[in-house]
This record gives structure tokens, sequence and C-alpha cells, in this order.
């Protein structure tokens, strides 16, 4: 009786160095495993960060921007490229199809928020300045805009809004896959030259 | 396009016949102009050449910048803050109510204050593509958040679980009424996040989807927005999670795969009793999560044969199982692929083409409109679905694996004298511990 108690002890002791041996060796393994991909990672990887933008030459301005954000107003704006507009006195981004007249009344506006303030700078050139607080980032004026005019005014992630999801829940809705992961240090796809 | 520009013409034109006589010549210019340039690609031409003001400053467009990297450091920070706390009030101090207090502050800054976003579980996808894709790097934040709980779960059990994911707090706080789940469900289930685990990191892989955050259930309370099917998936979780305890971190959570597998091999772990253990049976059911184990009994001889018998057939038709199951994943393969934007653009594309569907997508309008040539959309997307018929293979291969290895563990029997957790699917929770009379016997002493 002594003896079979004192074997099973024994065992016992056997099995817990036994597991306990395998243990350190998988531990040192996955630490090493694991040192082995951060090194990879970190020696790829850029201090900064990657941020969401749009890509305005394959927006095709659908308007899933203002609805599937995350926020409660998209943190998608209208952007205006002022060199490239044409100030045209007539913009086919801010006023309707068919206005009733060409002036600011809120009937004769394409935007539903209003957020495109209309500006006299010279005979016959007008000015168009995007109130972003109003914007939604709808894109019907980007819509507008690219159909019969310069395409200065287009769509843009804006960074002091953006919550910077690991997986942008407009991006995944995106039909023309325009958003993409940038360089934090050039968060924005700006049109035009500069 | 042709079609919508006429149209537009048709509304400029109906528009021209409407406004002032004086605004008449400059709206007619325009519309001639519209007239002479319209049959080019509508995107971003330049139709009225921008004026040249004399005294009129053009404003700059602003770009504001993203916001500071400080608070992602300071997330770092409280990571390993909140994992050294855990891990301290879990193995050393041995205080249920300290963990379920470190809990519910990760749950409020992890959670509610940083909007759940970026988490351990998701990172996974970040180091994945960053792995696979050269041309995505992971920042040092989410390298930080994947490797940093993977290190304390290798020396000290699961206690990332226990107190620091704001997705296992939340629903820790809900399990009210927990009741035991039957063993063969919960082997059976236990089995699911296995294939999510694998599936999440096939499409991040091939740079598809992350699906681990697009089916986040409780990501949608952290910034209470989201859409209505991830909020009433989030609150079925929640109310599952009433009556079957933490259902998320058991039967899904891709990331505590991981976390099970190194805790397995941790150096310190969480104890059921502070000493020796007196077999007592009080803590036998007092675990929510059934990771308490019980005694075994003694085996008889002739069964002990009839299990090695077992054993041996099992290991012995694991390669069969892997290759049967690698095979059913490159079958399902084409349509894992579809997940795929480009993939299933290009059958859309396709279908469109041939004349088999009549209607368009947005989608494939705005392909369209790019005017790339359909050819390098099928190649891309054609390695891309060679891709996924390898990466499908290798998925099926993994399930296949990890069923075989599931069904020898269960025919595996190991002699245990004592009650003690599962180190693998053991969360450090502390629940068991006001439960074991050594333990009351070690706060008397104590205090």
């Amino acid at each position: 009786m002594c003896t079979i108690k004192s074997n099973t002890m024994q065992e016992k002791r056997n099995i817990i160095t036994r597991r306990d041996f395998i243990r350190n060796g998988v531990r040192g393994s996955c630490l090493l495993a694991l040192g082995g991909v951060v090194g990879l990672l970190s020696s790829r990887s850029r201090a900064n960060n990657t941020v969401w933008q749009i890509d305005p030459y394959r927006c095709i301005a659908c308007g899933n921007c203002a609805t599937y954000c995350v926020l409660e107003v998209s943190a998608v704006k209208c952007v205006h490229k002022f060199a490239m507009c044409g100030y045209c006195k007539l913009c086919t981004g801010y006023f309707e199809p068919q206005p009733n007249a060409l002036n600011t009344g809120a009937e004769n506006q394409l935007c539903p928020t209003g957020a495109i303030k209309r500006g006299f700078v010279e005979d016959p050139y007008y000015e168009y300045i995007i109130d972003e607080p109003l914007c939604i980032g709808c894109g019907k004026c980007v819509k507008g805009c690219n159909a019969f005019g310069n395409g200065s005014l287009f769509l843009q992630v804006r960074h002091d809004r953006c919550l910077n999801c690991n997986n942008c829940a407009i991006a995944t809705a995106c039909p023309s896959q325009a958003f993409r992961r940038v360089s934090a240090d050039q968060p924005y796809l700006l049109k035009g030259k500069d | 396009m042709l079609w919508k520009s006429l149209e537009g013409k048709s509304q400029l034109l109906l528009f021209s016949t409407r406004v002032n006589r004086h605004l008449r010549f400059t709206s007619f210019t325009i519309f001639i102009f519209v007239l002479l340039v319209l049959p080019d690609v509508a995107f971003g031409v330049e139709r009225f050449p921008p004026p040249q003001f004399d005294d009129h400053e053009l404003p700059v467009t602003t770009v504001p910048e993203p916001r500071r990297d400080l608070y992602e450091y300071l997330d770092v920070a409280a990571l390993l803050a909140a994992l050294s706390l855990a891990s301290y009030l879990a193995l050393k101090k041995r205080s249920r109510r300290g963990v379920f207090l470190l809990g519910i502050f990760s749950l409020l800054y992890f959670g509610f204050w940083r909007k759940g976003c970026v988490c351990s579980i998701g990172a996974t996808q970040n180091i994945v593509l960053a792995l696979f894709e050269s041309g995505y790097t992971a920042p040092i934040t989410v390298i930080a958040f994947f490797i940093l709980p993977l290190i304390f779960t290798l020396f000290f059990g699961r206690t990332f679980c226990a107190a620091v994911c704001p997705l296992g707090a939340i629903q820790d706080v809900v399990a009210i009424r927990p009741i035991k789940v039957p063993s063969w469900l919960e082997h059976a289930l236990r089995l699911l996040p296995y294939i999510y685990l694998s599936a999440a990191v096939l499409f991040a892989a091939t740079g598809s989807a992350f699906i681990i955050c697009e089916y986040d259930p409780f990501v949608a309370f952290f910034r209470r927005s989201g859409s209505l099917n991830m909020l009433i998936l989030g609150a079925c979780f929640l109310l599952v999670g009433v009556f079957v305890g933490r259902p998320y971190c058991r039967f899904l959570c891709p990331y505590g795969v991981m976390l099970n597998l190194v805790s397995k091999a941790s150096k310190w772990h969480v104890t059921i009793t502070p000493g020796e253990c007196i077999q007592c049976r009080l803590c036998e059911d007092s675990c929510p999560f059934g990771s308490i184990e019980r005694p075994t009994q003694e085996l008889r001889i002739h069964n002990r044969a009839e299990g090695k018998k077992m054993l041996a057939i099992l290991i012995s038709l694991l390669p069969l199982f892997i290759a049967l199951s690698s095979w059913l994943g490159v079958l399902i393969s084409p349509a894992l692929s579809r997940v795929h934007a480009t993939v299933s653009l290009a059958e859309r594309v396709w279908l469109e083409d041939t004349g088999k569907i009549e209607e368009t997508t947005d989608a494939s309008e705005a392909f369209r409109r790019t005017g790339r040539p359909t050819e390098e959309l099928y190649n891309e997307a054609l390695t891309l679905k060679k891709r996924f018929t390898f990466g499908g293979g290798m998925f099926g291969a993994f399930i296949g694996l990890v069923i075989g290895i599931k069904l020898i563990n269960l025919s595996i029997r190991r002699r245990r004298m004592d009650y003690e957790v599962n180190r693998g699917t053991c969360l450090s929770c502390g629940r068991c511990f006001s439960y074991c009379p050594i333990e009351h016997v070690r706060l008397k002493k104590s205090s």
C-alpha cells in the first residue's frame, strides 16, 4: 500500500515536471514567434498611422457617405478647390436643375441644408463657399459640379471629425472603391495640381 | 451616361428659357460651352477656365489635421497599466471585486470613451494584412494592442479577458443568471471561434474585408450609433449573456482562440484555491463559463485499452480529416472570393456584358465611368480568385486540423486529483475564489 502510494507520488511529480518542461518550451517558442512578428512589422512600420480618405477621381457621389458613417453627421464633407472653380454664375453644383431664378432663394438651391454660400465677386463671377458645419456629405453638389462644371467640388473625409475606425463603415459601403488608407502625413487627396 | 448628359442639356435648355432677359446671354454662352464640351468624360473636366481676379484673393481649401496621436499612445499606456493591474488583482490579490471594478473602468474607458476602436480583437486583422500586403504597414499602436495581451497571457493567463477587454466587460456585467451549457454543446460551440478566426485571417490576408470589425456586436453600443441590424445583434448577445456567461467571448471571439492556446503555456495562472484543494466540491458549479474541471474517476483497465485504440485511430485519421476539409475549403472558395469587392464587381460586369443581367449597379456604373478595360478587371479578379483557392484550401485544412485535434483531445483522459481551472478557457475573472473554504481561511488570517 505504502509503495503504491509513493509510486503514484513519484509519478505525479514526474508528470508535473514533464508538463512544466513542455509548457516552458511552448512559452519560449511563443515569445520568440511574437518577437519575430513584432520585429518584422515594426521594421516596416512608420511611426505615423494611416487614415481613411476618398479618392475624388474615383468617387461617384452616390450619397452613401452621408448615411453610412458611424457619426451622426458624417465625417465626410464637401471640399471646394477654389483654383479649379469656374466661378460660374449658373453653378450646377449650387442651383437646382430648374431654378425659378438665379438667386440665393432656398427653393433654388440644390444643397438640402443650404451649406453652400454664394457670393458676388465681379461680373459675371460668383464665389461658392462651403459652410462646413452645415454640410452633411450627401454629394449632391459634387454630382452637379462634376456633370456640368469643372469638378472643383468634391468629397473628402474631414479628419477633425473622423474617428478613424479600423474598418471604415463608409468604405465597406462605397460602390466605387474610392476609400483607401493614406498616410497620416498627407491625409487629403485633393483635386488639382498642388 | 450619354442619356444623362442629354437629360441635363434639355434641363439647361428649359432653364435658359425661364431666366430673366439680361441673364440670358451668360447662361446661353454657358449652355453653348456645355454643349461643346460635354461629349468628353464628365469627370473633373475643366469646362470653364478659372477666372483671373485682380483684386480678389482665392480662399484656401482648409485641410484640418488628423486628431493627435497622443490619445493612441495614452491608450497603449492605459492598456499596459490595466493589464498589469488585472494580473496583480487576479493572481496576487485574488480580489474578484477588484477585477470587476477594473472591468467597469475598461468598459468605460476603452469602450464608451474611446469608442471601442482600436481593440485587440480587431488588431489581429491589421497584423495579418500587414504580413500579407507589403503596401500596408500596421501602426505601432495597433501592434501594441495585438501583442501586449498575448505576452501578458503567456505569463499570467487570460487576465486581459477578465478585466481589460471592453467586449468582455460589457458581457461580464450582464451575466446575472448564468446556466450551465451542456458539455457536448459547449465543446461543439467552442469550435466556432476557430472558424471565425480563420475566416477573418483569410479575408484580411486577401484585403477583402475586416469581418471582425464589421460584425462586432458591441461596438454599436460603444459608439451609440450603428446600423439597426448590428444594434439588434448586440442586444441579442447581451440578452443571451444574461443566461449564458459571456457568449461572445466563449463561442465567437477570434482573439480568444489565440489567448486560449497561449494561456495553456502560461507561467503563472489563477487557481481556485490559494492552498491545497480539499475536494469539498463547493466550487464545482461556481464557474459561469464552464472552466472548472472536476477530478477524474479512476479508469478501469479495459477502458484504457479501448481508449488507446480509439486514440490511435483518430490520430491516423487526422491527415484524412485535414485533406477532406481542405478540399471542401477549395470548393467553397469561389463563394468566399465574392467578399472581395473586385471579384464581385468583375462578376457583375461579366454578367452585364454577356447580357445575363439587364440592370446595372452603382458599382458597375462607377467602373464603366473610369474607362478601365474590362480585361484588366477580369485579370485582377482571376489573380484574386487564385489566391482565394489557395487560401480556401488553407482555411479548410486549418478547420480540419482543429476538429481533428478536438476529437483527439476528447479521447485523451488526463488524471486529475483536484478541482482545477482549465487554463485555456479560464478567463481569470475570480468568481470561484469566494467558493473555496481555504480562501476564507486565508482572508481571515490576513485581516
